[in-house]
């Protein structure tokens, strides 16, 4: 037994420590680290892109929707519609449903408002003897036309884009309407979205072909 | 410990003894329990961190449990609720239990964190306790918002509205944002799988995560000493004198301190049972048909004075009100222990932060109970719910009961009171007669102004006549309706009553 070695001394121990930590495992060490985050990376560039998907699929949302014939709509009146969004799942139940309120000025000239009050989004009432709109929530009030009457609301109700079309008024919708998203901004997609879209896409309807809106009957643009 | 396995022990002793032997937790657990607190804070005040935590346990229990039966998609989350209320045995009392542990927790939040920031608990060195504790704030009332979605009725539709509204109000990017809230265009189903993936495992998984990380401090750095006034929190000696203090007149944290917290606890557990039996569970109310626009949307108790600011605030105000005070808020929150992490700790010696508790106490008691009846709405119903008082049609010309007819049919009554029933978005008109002369009654109703809208369009004159002659009776008996003077010199032909000129007199030669 007396061939056996001594113990390390205190600065050999040291130096093999140090040595230790620029050997070959620690290099290993520091690849295998290098390689999980590759790894990590290729995973997580998927997953953003994952989540931020609701923006950048599926554009089509703002889409010309048939929300009745013109002779439904008498002048002077201001009727509650339903429509179904064309953005929407089986799963979705009755939230699919969106509702509008359609006035007509005159023969031919229609403004289709969403319901949501531009305050806050609450769902705003039509009274037809005061000929206001008005909300329940924070009690914003607007006239007939739209425009804003009174409370906190900072402009008047969002319109829809509309036209009318083979005697079928139609509006463009689909998204909800706030301060940034109006009602139906945008021109439609296929004018403008590459011709190819990708598959996710192909299941919604498409724009119909004539898709400028017509010269007829068309109120004028009222975004804004 | 020293496992002693001989076989003369008893059967549980020794299977205690074998896990023990490969888990060996005794150790850490024992110290934690038995680790000396200073003596005064054995208190009833010091019970409300352990009961925010009691509750949050009861809210994974109550929720994992709806999750079994729950059905996060658009279509069938309501019924699936009406299902647990109705048809599942004890489903409602879940439910309520869920509920109302939901409320309770995050009443005893914010008073865990006044009782905290009173306390100078957030001093040298328990600053990240509170920035965590800051954090777990704002996740719990995440969990109130994001549960309020899940119910899925109108309430909850028209909520998602509300936040879809806020959101879009950010400069620039506000439409994206609200399409990632809403996980696309429009609130649908996509929009509730994803609060369904927050409420369930995002924001819960981070809140258990800061929750463990917030006990593991308090018991590294203590609890924090009962404040006396004059004794100063320093840097340098704090650590010491606290040292001192929990070994000089210290008890160990079980059972010393831990009798309080279990009872109290106990009787928060009891509070919510008691509460969730007698009162039942939150809706879901009405079917979340957007097309079922005969809705009044309310958001639940703790976030009613938001509704109420937001009714309040004037337009121009609004958006930069919405975006800057909540990051405001939580920069102010999160900076406290940094900016005033010493120094005083007893709320003797720091009027500000008694005055800003107090402050805020009331504000939030106030906006709370002016959101629970809304004045500033109208009342939808009243023009066709509510009869004029009979009082005031007594010896009415029929040209001024036709004015009542007009009145409540033009919906006036939804914003003005009358015989203190109807909305009270504007002044109510039992007197109105007294503040308003003839003509300014006209100007008020046909042009509107003063937040009332104008009606110039959508009244006949001979309604607005008829409305008018009504508004003008409507004043107390020993009053007179007020009346423009220079009507009443015409009435006597260009005389006032009082003039010494006489018509026709002589006048004095100019010179």
């Amino acid at each position: 037994m007396d061939e056996k070695l001594p113990p390390p001394s205190k600065e050999e121990h040291e130096q093999r420590l140090e040595m230790d930590r620029v050997s070959r495992r620690t290099f290993l060490m520091n690849v295998g680290i290098a390689l999980n985050a590759l790894a990590a990376l290729a995973i997580a560039t998927p997953v953003v892109a994952y989540l931020l998907g609701p923006l950048l699929r599926r554009k089509e949302y703002r889409q010309w929707i048939e929300i009745g014939s013109v002779d439904d709509f008498p002048p002077g009146e201001t009727k509650l519609i339903t429509f179904t969004n064309p953005f929407s799942d089986p799963w979705d139940g009755e939230s699919a449903k969106v509702p509008a309120y359609v006035r007509s000025t005159s023969l031919g000239e229609f403004k289709v408002f969403a319901i949501n009050c531009a305050h806050l989004g609450c769902p705003v009432r039509w009274f037809a003897e005061s000929q206001l709109f008005m909300c329940p929530c924070h009690g914003g009030v607007y006239y007939a036309d739209g425009s804003r009457a009174s409370g906190p609301p900072e402009r008047g109700l969002f319109t829809y884009e509309s036209k009318v079309e083979g005697g079928k008024l139609l509006i463009k919708a689909g998204q909800l309407p706030t301060l940034r998203n109006r009602a139906g901004a945008g021109p439609c997609p296929s004018l403008t979205a590459p011709p190819n879209e990708p598959k996710l896409v192909a299941r919604i309807e498409q724009c119909r072909p004539p898709c400028r809106p017509s010269d007829r009957g068309t109120s004028a643009p009222t975004i804004g | 410990m020293s496992p002693t396995m001989s076989p003369k022990r008893p059967w549980y002793q020794r299977a205690y003894d074998w896990l023990e032997r490969r888990i060996q937790i005794e150790g850490p657990i024992k110290d934690a329990a038995l680790h000396p607190v200073p003596r005064s804070t054995a208190s009833w005040w010091y019970v409300f961190g352990s009961a925010s935590l009691t509750l949050l346990i009861l809210q994974v229990v109550t929720g994992v449990l709806l999750g079994l039966v729950y059905q996060p998609t658009a279509a069938h989350a309501w019924e699936s609720l009406q299902m647990l209320n109705h048809e599942l045995p004890l489903g409602w009392f879940l439910r309520a239990m869920h509920g109302w542990g939901s409320n309770f927790m995050v009443a005893v939040v914010l008073i865990h964190m006044a009782q905290v920031f009173l306390f100078g608990a957030y001093k040298f060195p328990r600053e990240l306790t509170w920035i965590v504790g800051v954090f777990m704030l704002l996740m719990t009332l995440g969990m109130a918002f994001t549960g309020q979605v899940l119910r899925w009725d109108q309430d909850s539709y028209w909520g998602l509205g509300i936040g879809a509204s806020i959101m879009g109000r950010v400069p620039w990017i506000g439409g994206e944002l609200v399409h990632l809230l809403l996980g696309g265009p429009i609130i649908n189903g996509a929009t509730l799988t994803r609060f369904f993936a927050l409420h369930v495992f995002i924001i819960p998984g981070t809140l258990l995560a800061f929750t463990a990380l917030h006990v593991w401090m308090v018991l590294k750095l203590g609890v924090n000493e009962w404040p006396m006034p004059g004794r100063i929190v320093r840097r340098e000696t704090y650590i010491a004198e606290y040292n001192e203090l929990t070994h000089k007149d210290g008890i160990p944290f079980v059972p010393g301190a831990v009798w309080k917290d279990l009872f109290f606890s106990a009787a928060i557990l009891f509070a919510v049972a008691v509460c969730a039996a007698m009162f039942g569970p939150f809706g879901p109310k009405g079917v979340p048909d957007p097309t079922i626009i005969n809705t009044v949307p309310k958001p639940d108790f703790f976030f009613l004075w938001i509704y109420t600011v937001l009714s309040y605030l004037p337009p121009e105000m609004e958006t930069p009100f919405i975006l800057i005070v909540p990051v405001v808020a939580v920069v102010v929150l999160v900076a406290l222990p940094l900016v005033a992490g010493i120094g005083e700790k007893s709320l003797w010696r720091r009027p500000v932060a008694v005055v800003s508790v107090m402050f805020l106490a009331v504000c939030f008691g106030v906006w709370t109970h002016l959101g629970t009846y809304t004045p500033w709405s109208p009342e939808m119903s009243a023009w066709s719910g509510q009869s004029v008082p009979v009082n005031l049609l007594r010896n009415r010309t029929p040209l001024e009961r036709q004015g009542a007819n007009v009145f409540q049919g033009k919906q006036c009554r939804n914003c003005h009171a009358v015989g203190g029933r109807g909305g009270q978005r504007g002044p109510a008109l039992d007197e109105v007669a007294t503040r308003l002369t003839e003509d300014q009654l006209y100007r008020q109703v046909l042009l509107g102004g003063g937040n009332m809208p104008a009606y110039g369009s959508a009244l006949s004159p001979a309604e607005t006549t008829a409305l008018v002659q009504f508004l003008k009776t409507l004043h107390p008996p020993h009053l007179t309706p007020s009346a423009d003077a220079s009507r009443r010199v015409v009435e006597q032909v260009g005389v006032p009553p009082n003039s010494t000129v006489e018509r026709g007199g002589e006048q004095s030669p100019a010179r």
